[in-house]
């Protein structure tokens, strides 16, 4: 089990500050954050490559502080792979193993194994320099997996493939990690992969930890703003609410049971809005955009602009009327 | 740094530390010191009969001949830099191998075969003996070889890519060049620009051959007033501003070298060299080569026809008269044990350089800062330093604690203190340009410190530092100066040997000196050609 | 701190062990060490017959020119790196008599060298061989025109352009040549010896650095491709170039002119701290026996001390010992050769 407590880094202004979070026995966690967020750095904290400048990182209750990178037993899947260009893939791949002193031949047996894992048997006397992007992703990933590590790190290791590879990669993961059953550390700033990947997903933005939780429970329930504006949920607007009504500026909006009396702050999902001519959001259409099953269409309503995705498309320009799911609204 | 990192750098730095502070600093400041403190008293005066004596002007002729060699030599090799990266072409390996000739043959030699070219009656119809431009020639000559190792070695791995990034963003070929190439070949080209400068600084053979008794640098000032003025006062001084001159810019380089490092993406060769296939193209690699061919073959080859061309026609007749005993029934000197000793020498040297060499590069590249500066200066000091003076220092202090004077380890150990640089000089640039990621990748696939150094730092730059040993075994073989001022055991190596022949009068004795030169030139471009190929197994594409 | 300290002193043990088993100067008992110049040959058959002389080995240790050498030796006086110096020649005498190099000692052969070489009344230095530093000239280019005959003819309009000498701050035979004409056209009176250099330089005389420049860069004699027929070379020159000709040839086809001769004489001593006197006292005989002394024409061409000695015939055939060569006393050069050569370049170069 591996636990980060208070992890704090300081580079210049910017700062990683106080970041606590846990990851079980085979389970898998994402970080998830933007740029800039201290994702990485704080993965590098835990791989060793990075100090800290306070907090404490533990493994099974042991202060890992002082032990170096080569002897903390972790493997890491790096952005751009750092597949090492003197070596073929399988050398590249019995790395791991030779530094821990496995015999050649049960060194070959095992790095086999590893690439085979990964659907990429037979090719370790390719050169890395000839391996496509998803290949190279896969060599990392044998690489870091052959050594039989105890905790695997993953620095947006899909981050510089393709969308389709990526799509078709976080499946795979997903599958390789829970049959393997290995305790995971993965970050990443695209949601859909963290969603995909992990047990837990905990965001990060701007060196501070924001929430932790299922994937489920954060997509439903963001913890804040700063968190529904990072998941992509931009129609936040401020109202009154009263019984199961909510005044709001863009008009009068019905809200789900629970919903607090008062003032509140409320999150409505792009998918929650549908064309009704009795609706109560008037509205009118600012842009549209075509995202295949259904159009993204911004709506101007007294005062904000809302995202609706709507399965039909009223053109820019066009009055509309829009009703609200209360399912899709929650409030923060 | 953490003291268990600085407990690292000082195992790494100590040897070097020694062998410099032993076989450089020790003897060098021996023997300034023993001109500037005659019978114990300092000698102010000579600082002043220095500047009466025309120092300035010495000082000032020194430094733009230099400044203008470095230029000319830059402009020249460039083109031949680029081709040698980018293209494959048949007879290259032999080329580059051929090309590294020049830089090693006794000045002598070289001075003969340019005054056929450009001196009375030249070969090539124009007169420039006895003029600057015959100095920058042979200087352009002698050190373009170290422009297209140095610089051809990084460009060989810069990723191509970049370029057509830089195209498609809607740069030209010229923009491409300076906005990207240059800037990504900084260290490189600022590497090779010090070497030449440092060597041009110094010239010796050159400007006292080719420029004729009435342009004299500092080297051959000092050289004048050591051995034949016996005015060690006066030649101290210059040894200090020269040495001054060298450091200033010895430090300009390498504040510049920190400021410029930038990590890059090094790609293996074999992926950025490819076949010319346009016919434009294939003029330009066809061009390139054979300008520079042309200009670095050109005087070699007037050796080779020399060598050949026997009173009795052509043929092979002074070769034979080698190993044929003379009139006293004695051979002059036996060139087979002129080779054995030769090639002896430069496997020494070449080993010390090496091991010193690359602990240095260790500490240059990894630890930055001022101390590591004044470390990567020191070790090019030497370069930078007349050969008299080191030669006359190694007789004032090597006789305690252990009387090494006259042994013949002082050869190679002298060679080896020039050949340091040249594997620092190839080594550094690799080193800091080997991504920190896959160190990182190492280190958490459970590589300890020193085992990285060795798994990925050392495969990696183990290209750079046969490219290195290549230079230091070419240094070796060919060097002259120091060797020259060592009471040294009667070991004759090759260019002994071609002074030997050249330093008596007959037909039969130039043509036998000829002939050594051609063994001389072989033995390197062999000796160069096998480092090259002796890179560690699984880096035939790096 | 201790950890630091200990690599420091393994490697300096391990660079101490290596040096001392790499030789250093563990020189055997039986073994006597020559320092010389570059242009010293000793045959191995020479060599092995003075070892079976005298139970010695010989080690040979060159430094360099003559004049590197000699400074070296004054650099290392009183804790020498040889037990015998041999080399220093009339132009650098003094200046190793007056650093006390060296040891007397007087050689039971001296009664059989010719007279007048030696130079010092103590014995400290002893002459081995000598050479005359002379003008050589290109019998082919002289077929319509004469040669010169004396120097004064080389500032004669006719003889322009025609020749080549070495630059007597870097050479051992310009430095003669000059010294040839101080000694011939003296330092006082209405013509001296700077006139002549004038009149040489309007002359368009060519100055090489060195001699292997001036005979085989700019010489048109001999094996030399340059365009001058005129250079300073030694009297042996021309028994040399018939020699070493190629094909054989049965004429020499360079010439001397026997005006205006250096000569300069070569001696040996006996260095003041050697290890073993008596070793450096044999080898020094045996440098003036006639094993050694016969061979030196044909090895280093230069003339043997030991009057003796018959030359070999090429030499008589092919060159004349100059009768009267120019001499000058070592402590005259001693104390005027920086302010000569300092004239020289002014008068030449500037």
């Amino acid at each position: 089990m591996l636990e980060v407590q208070r992890a704090t880094v300081r580079v210049g202004d910017w700062s990683l500050e106080g970041v606590d979070l846990v990851v079980g026995d085979a389970e898998v966690l994402a970080v998830l954050g933007p740029s800039g967020s201290g994702k990485t750095t704080l993965l590098r904290a835990v791989a060793g490559l990075q100090a800290l400048d306070a907090g404490r990182i533990l493994w099974d209750g042991d202060d890992l502080a002082g032990v170096p990178p080569h002897r903390r037993g972790f493997g890491l899947v790096f952005q751009d792979f750092a597949l090492f260009p003197h070596l073929d893939v399988g050398r590249n791949v019995e790395f791991g193993l030779r530094m821990q002193g496995v015999p050649a031949a049960e060194r070959r047996r095992r790095a086999a194994a590893a690439l085979e894992r990964v659907e990429l048997p037979g090719i370790e006397r390719r050169r890395v320099a000839t391996l496509s992007g998803g290949e190279a992703q896969r060599v990392a990933l044998a690489r870091a997996l052959a050594p039989g590590p105890r905790l695997l790190l993953f620095d947006e290791p899909l981050g510089s493939l393709d969308r389709g590879l990526r799509e078709r990669l976080t499946g795979e993961l997903r599958r390789l990690l829970s049959s393997l059953g290995v305790t995971a550390l993965y970050v990443t700033h695209d949601q859909e992969e963290a969603f995909g990947l992990a047990d837990r997903v905990m965001i990060l933005e701007a060196g501070r930890a924001l929430q932790v939780g299922t994937p489920e429970e954060v997509w439903r329930v963001p913890d804040g703003e700063q968190v529904a504006r990072f998941l992509g949920l931009r129609n936040i607007l401020d109202g009154r609410v009263t019984g199961s009504r909510a005044e709001t500026a863009a008009g009068t909006i019905p809200v789900p049971p629970g919903t607090p009396e008062g003032p509140v702050r409320l999150v409505i999902r792009p998918g929650a809005f549908r064309l009704d001519p009795g609706g109560t959001i008037l509205g009118q259409v600012m842009a549209r955009t075509f995202r295949g099953e259904a159009y993204a269409v911004e709506v101007a309503a007294g005062g904000v602009v809302l995202e609706a995705h709507l399965p039909r498309a009223p053109s820019p320009g066009d009055q509309v009327r829009l009703a609200v799911d209360p399912a899709g609204i929650t409030h923060l | 740094m953490t003291a268990r990192s600085r407990l690292a750098l000082a195992v790494v730095a100590a040897p070097p530390l020694v062998f410099l502070l032993a076989f450089f600093v020790w003897p060098v400041a021996s023997i300034v010191a023993t001109g500037l403190f005659p019978s114990g008293r300092f000698a102010g005066g000579a600082f002043r009969r220095a500047v009466e004596g025309g120092l300035p002007g010495v000082a000032w002729f020194t430094l733009w001949q230099a400044a203008a060699s470095t230029v000319l030599t830059l402009l020249v090799a460039l083109p031949g830099a680029y081709v040698f990266a980018r293209y494959d072409f048949p007879g290259k390996r032999l080329l580059r191998a051929l090309f590294a000739v020049p830089f090693v043959l006794p000045t002598v030699v070289v001075g003969t075969a340019f005054l056929a070219l450009i001196g009375p009656g030249g070969l090539l119809g124009i007169r420039l003996d006895g003029t600057i431009w015959a100095i920058l020639a042979a200087h352009v000559f002698f050190n373009v070889a170290v422009v297209l190792r140095t610089v051809g070695g990084l460009w060989s791995h810069l990723d191509p890519r970049l370029e057509e990034a830089a195209r498609l963003l809607g740069a030209s070929r010229g923009q491409v060049f300076t906005r990207v190439t240059l800037p990504l070949l900084r260290p490189a080209l600022a590497a090779a620009a010090s070497l030449v400068f440092l060597f041009t600084f110094t010239s010796f053979g050159t400007v006292l051959l080719l420029g004729g008794p009435g342009l004299a640098t500092l080297e051959v000032e000092i050289y004048r007033h050591t051995t034949a003025l016996f005015d060690l006062p006066l030649a101290a001084v210059l040894a200090l501003v020269q040495m001054a001159g060298v450091t200033a810019v010895l430090l300009a380089y390498s504040r510049y070298q920190e400021r410029r490092a930038v990590e890059q993406a090094l790609r293996p060769a074999i992926e950025v060299a490819r076949r010319p296939g346009t016919p434009a193209e294939r003029a330009l690699v066809g061009g390139t080569v054979a300008g520079t061919a042309l200009l670095l073959l050109g005087p070699p080859a007037v050796l080779v026809a020399r060598s050949l061309n026997t009173g009795e026609g052509w043929g092979l007749g002074y070769y034979r008269a080698l190993g044929r005993p003379g009139r006293a029934g004695a051979l002059l000197v036996d060139p087979l044990r002129a080779v054995g000793n030769s090639v002896s020498f430069a496997l020494v040297a070449t080993a010390v350089a090496l091991v010193v060499g690359l602990l240095a590069a260790v500490v240059i590249a990894y630890h930055r800062g001022r101390a590591s500066r004044w470390f990567d200066t020191l070790l090019m000091l030497p370069l930078g330093t007349s050969a008299v003076t080191i030669g006359f220092g190694f007789l004032l202090a090597l006789d305690a604690p252990v009387d090494l004077r006259s042994s013949w380890l002082l050869i190679p150990l002298a060679h080896a203190l020039v050949a340091v640089p040249f594997v620092v000089r190839a080594v550094v640039p690799v080193m800091r340009a080997v991504r920190t990621r896959l160190r990182e990748a190492a280190a958490v696939l459970g590589a300890p410190p020193r085992r990285v150094w060795r798994e990925v730092d050392l495969p990696l730059v183990s290209r750079a530092a046969a490219a290195g040993a290549g230079f230091a075994a070419a240094v070796s073989l060919g060097e002259f100066g120091a060797t020259a001022f060592i009471a040294r055991p009667d070991t004759p190596t090759l260019p002994l040997a071609v002074f030997r022949f050249l330093g008596q009068p007959g037909r039969l004795n130039f043509g036998r000196a000829m002939a050594m030169s051609v063994i001389l030139m072989v033995v390197t471009a062999a000796a160069v050609a096998l480092i090259d190929r002796l890179r560690p197994p699984g880096l035939e594409e790096f | 701190m201790r950890r630091l300290v200990v690599p420091f002193v393994v490697l300096l043990t391990a660079a101490g062990a290596l040096t001392t088993a790499c030789g250093g100067d563990s020189a055997p008992a039986g073994t006597v060490r020559l320092l010389t110049h570059d242009s010293f040959f000793i045959s191995d058959d020479a060599r092995a017959a003075f070892t079976a002389a005298t139970g010695l080995r010989l080690e040979v240790r060159r430094a360099g020119d003559a004049g590197s050498m000699v400074n070296q030796a004054v650099l290392t006086a009183g804790n020498p790196v040889a037990d015998v110096l041999y080399g220093v020649d009339t132009t650098f005498l003094s200046r190793s008599l007056d650093a006390d190099l060296f040891l007397p000692y007087q050689s039971p052969l001296l009664a059989g060298l010719y007279p007048g070489l030696a130079a010092d009344p103590q014995h400290r230095v002893t002459p081995v061989d000598f050479g005359d530093v002379c003008l050589n000239y290109d019998k082919a280019a002289f077929a319509t025109i004469p040669p010169p005959q004396t120097l004064a003819d080389l500032a004669d309009p006719a003889y322009r352009g025609l020749l080549v000498v070495q630059d007597p701050s870097t050479s051992s035979p310009g430095l003669a040549f000059l010294l040839a004409t101080i000694a011939t056209f003296g330092e006082e009176g209405p013509y001296t010896w700077k006139n002549y250099w004038a009149d040489l330089r309007a002359n368009d005389v060519r100055v090489a650095a060195g001699w292997e420049e001036a005979y085989y860069g700019a010489f048109s004699g001999g094996a030399g491709e340059g365009d001058r027929p005129i250079v300073v070379s030694y009297a042996s020159s021309p028994p040399a170039e018939v020699i070493y000709a190629d094909p054989p040839v049965g004429e020499a086809p360079t010439a001397v002119v026997t005006d205006g001769c250096f000569r300069q004489v070569e001696f040996a001593g006996i260095l003041r701290g050697t290890r073993n006197e008596s070793a450096a006292r044999a080898l020094l005989d045996f440098l003036l026996s006639e094993r050694f002394q016969e061979e030196v024409p044909l090895t280093m061409f230069v003339f043997p001390a030991l009057a003796s000695v018959e030359l070999p015939p090429e030499f008589v055939a092919h060159t004349r010992v100059p009768t009267a060569p120019l001499t000058m006393d070592p402590a005259r050069i001693e104390a005027n050769r920086d302010r000569w050569i300092a004239e020289w370049a002014s008068i030449v170069l500037r």
